[in-house]
């Protein structure tokens, strides 16, 4: 191991980013996966792996990716939710492998949200 | 490098360990692997969490979902549920005291939510034995701060305006320590730190070290770099903490990996290295010179301070000494401001270091609370806000009666100073210390007279017998102590008490001796009717001095409800139970040993205490 330089703390800090920003739950943005039974058996799984591999292949370090149950409209499995922080979270609907690569580099990374994919803005309201 | 988006924080502090935290994370993976999550979900171990008592714990990352008391049969259906199917488990939550509804998130609860983490600022964040993580959390910056930006003089005036006080027991203000140590002329003088921690039931000390090595070892080379002159550093840890020694020495050999320890550091003049010492299983060796006279390799004991160890202190070199959560609190110091730092507390510290108690203090909580663990709150708390928000109130609905503060020679505190703000001056006012941040709390079902005789007891036996008044006076303490809990105790012995607490808080060396009567005094003080009901009443208001106890049978009790059915006969070690089966029983009060076993055993609530 070569000896550590002022400017390789920064980059450590760097490298370990992502896995920081997982372990703080913090994050600019959080993409929720619904994966209830119906979720799962419509293709939620490979959804998931999808936004994983964006996550890793474009070096991503300040985006949550976590899993929720089912959202309530199973007919339109697999769904996603993009929550940008300080923003009405988005709800994406019938998606596939394709789509949430869309959905990954236009809202997520960009902040431009996917129309043509999107159900709603906004989150039902809990009494 | 690979990015996970679950990180699963196993706990792996002594606590949980020791209540198979390891079986946990094996369990954790190989159900991970089964579901094929391997490349999803990371499980990393962390340093204590805080919660003990819930332990063992787990927090799932990013969604902050804690898990408690998990069992290894737990770990498929946390797997499969909350990893593969996104669903939290609520029945591995916890639940607060005398409520239904579990708190899925940690910073939920109020054991958590309502501290202050500046010490265990990456606790359960980082993998100890992976320096990795230190640094990405802010790890060395401080270091690289001074080393590239500060005179040490700079640092040095930073760290007294700050307002850090020892955080061991003493209080003495740290900036001052280091300007002495500084101030004597000397080629070879030495830093060390103080991890002989002894205090039963305490073990802050232990959770940073075995949570955050690193915090300690930059807090040390911040002080070494400002005091000046410092050829190396000595950590003396307490023999009995080998997961703490195993772990510092991990991060002391990452550290010299990185050349962050060694000569040349980032490039500059500024040269430094560690060794650990063990302790040597005395209670004393937490005093600062009888440490360095265990690390020259000789018996622990302690030497009067005429001349004070940072002019004269290992091998007589100047030597400045401080306990592991004082250096820990260094690193943020220098890279959040001393004003940051001064503005949590109490009192001012602009004019006079003496002036206030600054920044955070960490106290193991623990006794009858129902919230057990490790907290870390600013000064100037209340005692009730720790006790009965941050710990959840007593166990079982009984009611608080007392806490002690500062180890087993501080004092206790009674009800009617729960308001007490927690700071240094307010705690030795009322005769108690904040000593290094033991915190015991006492019910309604503790005895006060016995718990100081407990307390009494753990230092007598630790007193290294250099000073006659703490070895002699403390064993007759303990005889008198004796004598009231069993019976035979007398009104003038409160008063002897008192004079023999004085003479050795007057008359011994070391803070062990000037300390040992507290636990005494206090309860004297605030408990004196417990004690009067001893030598007077012969009685025991709390029940628990088992030789003023009387056992007897409720005899209709025991014929109408119990059938007379002889188990506390055939259980009785003294024979002192005479009855016949279907017949009333009672007990022979000169044969009875008042071992309680009677009580224990029977299902009837037919023993009668008094």
């Amino acid at each position: 191991m070569p000896k550590l330089k002022i400017e390789d703390l920064e980059k450590i800090s760097d490298e370990f980013k992502r896995t920081m920003t997982v372990r703080e739950g913090g994050g600019k943005v959080k993409v929720t996966v619904h994966m209830g039974t119906c979720g799962i058996a419509a293709g939620a799984r490979e959804i998931m792996n999808t936004f994983v591999q964006q996550i890793e292949e474009k070096n991503v370090k300040d985006v949550i990716l976590t899993t929720s149950g089912c959202a309530g409209l199973c007919s339109r499995e697999p769904m996603a939710t993009v929550e940008v922080l300080g923003q009405a979270p988005v709800k994406y609907v019938d998606l596939n492998s394709e789509k949430a690569k869309k959905i990954f580099e236009e809202h997520v990374l960009k902040g431009v949200l996917v129309k043509d994919y999107a159900l709603s803005i906004g989150s039902e309201r809990i009494q | 490098m690979k990015s996970y988006r679950l990180q699963l924080m196993v706990c792996a502090g002594t606590g949980c360990v020791s209540n198979h935290s390891f079986e946990i994370k094996d369990a954790l993976e190989k159900e991970i692997a089964k579901h094929k999550l391997q490349t999803e979900a990371e499980v990393v171990t962390t340093g204590c969490n805080g919660f003990c008592g819930a332990g063992p714990l787990v927090v799932v990352q990013p969604d902050g979902i804690f898990y408690q008391m998990l069992k290894v049969s737990d770990i498929p259906l946390l797997v499969e549920e909350h990893l593969l199917k996104g669903r939290p488990v609520k029945k591995l939550m916890y639940v607060p005291p005398k409520e239904e509804a579990p708190i899925p998130k940690m910073s939920n609860i109020p054991f958590f939510s309502d501290q202050t983490l500046v010490a265990l600022r990456n606790r359960g964040m980082i993998d100890p034995e992976n320096i990795n993580d230190y640094i990405a959390r802010g790890g060395y910056k401080a270091l690289a701060k001074v080393l590239m930006s500060m005179t040490p003089d700079e640092v040095l005036q930073e760290i007294k305006k700050s307002g850090l006080r020892g955080r061991g027991g003493g209080g003495f203000p740290t900036g001052i320590k280091w300007e002495t140590c500084k101030r004597i002329q000397s080629d070879t003088k030495y830093v060390i730190c103080n991890a002989d921690e002894g205090d039963p039931g305490a073990f802050m000390d232990r959770s940073i070290i075995e949570g955050d090595p690193h915090s300690v070892i930059e807090g040390m080379m911040i002080g070494a770099y400002a005091i000046q002159n410092i050829c190396e550093g000595y950590i003396y840890v307490r023999m009995e903490y080998p997961l703490a020694i195993k772990r510092f020495n991990i991060a002391i050999e990452q550290a010299k990996e990185y050349g962050l320890l060694g000569e040349k550091i980032f490039d500059t003049d500024f040269n430094f290295d560690i060794k650990v010492r063990r302790g040597a299983g005395a209670f004393v060796c937490g005093e600062s010179t009888a440490l360095m006279t265990s690390i020259e390799g000789n018996p622990g004991e302690p030497r009067a301070k005429y001349i004070h160890t940072v002019e004269k202190g290992l091998w007589d070199k100047p030597t400045c000494l401080n306990n592991v959560e004082t250096w820990t609190n260094v690193p943020p110091i220098i890279l959040k401001g001393a004003e940051w730092f001064s503005s949590i507390g109490t009192g001012d510290v602009t004019h006079d270091a003496w002036g206030g108690s600054k920044g955070t203090k960490v106290f193991s909580l623990a006794g009858k609370v129902n919230n057990t663990g490790l907290v870390e709150v600013p000064m100037g708390i209340t005692l009730r806000d720790i006790i009965f928000n941050i710990g959840g109130g007593i166990r079982d609905g009984k009611k608080f009666k007392a806490v002690q503060t500062g180890g087993p020679s501080g004092g206790f505190i009674p009800e009617n100073l729960i308001n007490l703000p927690v700071d240094y001056e307010e705690l030795t006012k009322v005769g108690s210390m904040m000593g290094s941040g033991g915190m015991v709390v006492m019910d309604e079902d503790n005895c006060m007279v016995d718990m100081a005789k407990y307390f009494l007891k753990f230092t007598q036996e630790e007193s290294c017998g250099k000073c006659i008044p703490c070895r002699e006076g403390t064993k007759r303490m303990l005889d008198i102590l004796e004598n009231i809990t069993s019976g035979k105790g007398k009104e003038e012995d409160l008063n002897l008490l008192e004079e023999l607490s004085n003479v050795i808080v007057e008359s011994s060396l070391c803070a062990l001796g000037g300390s040992a009567p507290n636990p005494v005094l206090t309860t004297l003080k605030y408990f004196r009717e417990e004690y009067e009901a001893h030598v007077k009443d012969k009685k025991c208001p709390a029940r628990v001095c088992k030789q003023l106890l009387t056992y007897t049978i409720d005899e209709k009790q025991c014929v109408e409800v119990g059938h007379g059915c002889g188990v506390c006969k055939k259980n009785c070690p003294d024979n002192a139970i005479i009855g016949e089966i279907k017949k009333a029983h009672h007990i022979d009060q000169n044969k009875c040993g008042k071992c309680g076993v009677c009580y224990d055993v029977c299902r009837f609530n037919a023993i009668r205490v008094e």
